[in-house]
């Protein structure tokens, strides 16, 4: 109570600097560099939508786009950011409740998290290529 | 000088207590269920012509579904970023600007997609 030195030079978070590399500290990195890229990749859906919305030429530029490699590989990396995201963030929920917080929990759910998205998304455009019918 | 029941009272330094950290976790468990709808629906469409397309968006349950997720995504991108602005950018006016940013970026991002779907929904 009563402390002037109130205005002290406190330390700020994160301070990334400072920490020895860990994964759980990595997973919590993607999960925010995964939550940003789902934010930019919004614009490839909103795009979608909007272009439905306006006419069958717009959609054509569209589909042409997605369909091209670089479009491709946008969207490959979109899913795989937005499957990332629910799967580390079905792990903070589960966290939310107190839950697997131990040392060992952790390094499962972060295992959990690379592998589980990685497979999942791989599966789907496996899935979406064969519905398809064709590359 | 503020005692704990002041700050309890207060709401703490942004006055809405945790109801910040609640929304971010309804939007969060809304958009689970939502992506999934998303991913099927796409990868059930790949190369759909444009009449297929737009039947299946009009259809009330899809598009209900479609729009439930644009507005629980925006309003969790925007809470999400926000976030990582407060974390990283420390000078007062450039953080400022960020949130500001952000908050017209998921205004944008969400309203279009309304806008679109609405016009789906209405063949117009």
């Amino acid at each position: 109570m009563g402390n002037s030195n109130t205005q002290a030079q406190r330390p700020l978070s994160p301070h990334l600097q400072i920490y020895r590399p860990m994964l759980t500290m990595m997973m919590s990195i993607a999960h925010r560099i995964s939550g940003v890229g789902n934010a930019i990749g919004f614009i490839l859906l909103t795009w979608w939508l909007v272009a439905i919305s306006s006419g069958p030429e717009a959609y054509a530029t569209v589909n042409d786009f997605f369909g091209s490699i670089f479009g491709r590989f946008l969207l490959f990396v979109f899913s795989w950011g937005l499957i990332h995201h629910m799967i580390g963030g079905i792990r903070h929920l589960i966290w939310d409740t107190g839950r697997g917080l131990d040392r060992v929990s952790i390094e499962i759910f972060a295992w959990g998290t690379i592998i589980g998205s990685t497979v999942l998304t791989v599966l789907v455009w496996i899935v979406g290529y064969w519905l398809r019918g064709g590359v | 000088m503020t005692t704990p029941l002041a700050k309890a009272r207060g709401l703490g330094a942004a006055h809405r207590g945790t109801e910040t950290f609640w929304r971010q976790r309804v939007t969060a468990v809304a958009n689970v269920p939502l992506v999934i709808f998303l991913i099927l629906s796409i990868i059930t469409h790949v190369g759909a012509d444009y009449e297929t397309i737009r039947a299946y968006l009009a259809q009330p349950v899809v598009a209900i579904a479609m729009l439930a997720l644009v507005i629980s995504a925006s309003i969790h991108m925007r809470i999400g970023l926000k976030e990582i602005i407060e974390d990283y950018v420390h000078g007062e006016g450039a953080k400022v600007v960020a949130i500001l940013l952000a908050t017209f970026f998921a205004a944008a991002v969400g309203l279009a997609c309304t806008l679109a779907l609405v016009k789906i929904s209405l063949g117009s």
